[in-house]
């Protein structure tokens, strides 16, 4: 059976697509199968950072009303054999999602993949709700600033308690994805630090992934982080965060705050 | 001339109000209201009720009554005609549960929902209503009312809300911004109190807020409130204990 993990994190715009797809494609090369699923209906992205916008014939949608079967929905990643997609309907209404077909088709993937990944969308409505209601862990992403993490706080509610994992007296397991971090804007004090978002929210780290020009333009070509080049900065984060969701233990580096002499010249010429 | 003189008035009215300094009081009170649950045909529950208060004359006299209609069949005239039927044997309803919208109406008592049952310890203290069986209940011996905690053992999320009017509520944990702890006793937080805390909720002056470390958004005591701006700004990010002096909250750093 595979784990179900729910990418989700109240506010929009803080990185939950960026994140399913770049975990997903980091787990991926780890040769272990995966599915990333869109959640956010009407409004789905996950395909075009996944580069396979023009792939998509049936979706999420269409599965659950019983039109097309999972593997006519599903998209296999043309660069890596592992990894598929799951899309989400551009045009049909999210009511269409219900709660049985939800369950229906997260246990039949459950059954097929190893890591089943939901994208879920913003806010705290029925998407949201429908795309944790049936996960084992949950990857909260939260920008270090107060909006994005009193957002994060009343999702971590709802995960402890609009869950089945909750419902069923379990506790769900919930880790912090700390994303566009920039180190030299905390400590001048223009963003939290590491340690005041960790004291306000009290989960456990699962990575802090720097501020980078790379994850925009990894996902202008259509390709997760991890993909696209995997020597940088936010590729090395993901891909450690992916090692630790898979059980590793490592010890979390803060990015940037290792920089040596080199790097500070450097920072000084730059500005 | 007289637009204007309306226009003078209100400002008048306005820095009145705007410089009157009390505060106003709001609080939340409980009252343990008899619960009559009639049933069909309403002609026979009559009599039995009839029969009752024969036994003890004016058992409903100055006695709050609620009238629970949930599941019974019937539309607004009926209802209307019970309700008049028991203002005549001087049984005077505050309020309606279970009544669906469409037979509630002008000139009917309030509609009332989330009503609990209440312990058997404090309905002991009051008269027991059977109305199937004659004979009266033993009276009990009054039991003191028992004091009550809950303790809390995580963090209390924005977005979520700890009601607990019967006693006190301590929290292992931070209470996040956009939380609230509503208590009728003391309120214990170990951990940041960034959300609002209201302790005394009930109309209980002794009670009090202790925090490990107050970052709060609201505080209340026994209705007095107190807003994050209002709070001196020393004791932000301290450990504190608040209390109530007659009209104004009190605070100091614990240790």
């Amino acid at each position: 059976m595979g784990k179900v993990i729910v990418v989700t994190s109240g506010k929009g715009g803080v990185g939950k697509t960026t994140s399913t797809a770049a975990l997903g494609a980091a787990l991926a090369q780890r040769n272990e199968r995966v599915v990333v699923v869109d959640f956010d209906v009407g409004l789905r992205n996950l395909d075009l950072v996944m580069g396979a916008e023009r792939r998509v014939v049936y979706d999420l949608i269409n599965v659950i009303q019983g039109e097309a079967k999972l593997t006519q929905a599903l998209i296999r990643d043309k660069r890596l054999e592992t990894l598929f997609l799951l899309p989400a309907s551009q045009t049909r209404d999210k009511d269409n999602l219900t709660p049985e077909g939800v369950e229906r088709v997260i246990t039949e993937l459950k059954r097929v993949f190893d890591w089943v990944i939901c994208d879920s969308p913003a806010g705290i409505e029925s998407g949201a709700t429908l795309a944790m209601r049936h996960a084992d862990m949950a990857v909260v992403v939260t920008n270090p600033e107060v909006s994005s993490v009193r957002d994060s706080d009343r999702i971590i509610g709802l995960l402890d308690s609009k869950t089945m994992k909750a419902e069923r007296g379990e506790r769900m397991e919930k880790h912090l994805l700390l994303t566009r971090y920039d180190s030299n804007r905390a400590e001048r004090g223009d963003m939290l630090k590491v340690e005041d978002v960790l004291e306000i929210l009290s989960i456990p780290l699962l990575g802090i992934i720097p501020e980078s020009m790379d994850v925009l333009r990894a996902s202008n070509i259509g390709s997760p982080v991890t993909l696209a080049d995997a020597r940088s900065a936010p590729a090395m984060a993901y891909f450690e965060a992916a090692r630790r969701l898979a059980g590793e233990v490592l010890p979390i580096t803060i990015p940037g705050e290792k920089r040596g002499i080199f790097g500070k010249i450097f920072a000084r010429r730059a500005a | 001339m007289s637009g204007l003189k309306t226009i003078n008035d209100f400002l008048t009215q306005m820095t009145k109000m705007l410089t009157d300094a009390r505060s106003i009081r709001i609080k939340g009170r409980s009252f343990l209201a008899v619960v009559l649950a009639p049933d069909l045909p309403f002609d026979d529950w009559l009599v039995r009720l009839d029969d009752l208060a024969a036994r003890s004359a004016g058992f409903f006299l100055g006695r709050p009554v609620v009238l629970d209609v949930s599941d019974l069949p019937i539309d607004r005239a009926q209802l209307k005609e019970l309700i008049a039927e028991l203002a005549g044997r001087n049984v005077n309803i505050m309020g309606i549960e279970g009544g669906r919208p469409s037979i509630l109406g002008p000139g009917m008592p309030p509609a009332l929902k989330g009503g609990r049952p209440v312990s058997d310890e404090a309905v002991a203290k009051e008269p027991i209503i059977e109305l199937h069986n004659s004979e009266p209940k033993p009276s009990v011996p009054e039991a003191r009312p028992t004091l009550q905690s809950v303790v809390i053992r995580e963090p209390v999320r924005s977005g979520q809300s700890v009601i607990f009017p019967e006693g006190d509520v301590t929290i292992i944990g931070s209470v996040a911004s956009g939380a609230e702890i509503i208590a009728g006793g003391s309120i214990h937080i170990y951990g940041t109190l960034r959300g609002r805390a209201m302790a005394g909720s009930l109309g209980n002056a002794s009670a009090r807020i202790f925090c490990r470390k107050l970052e709060a958004e609201l505080l209340a005591i026994d209705g007095i409130y107190k807003m994050a701006d209002d709070m001196a700004p020393g004791l932000r990010g301290h450990s504190v204990q608040l209390w109530l002096e007659g009209d104004s909250i009190m605070a100091e750093k614990l240790i």
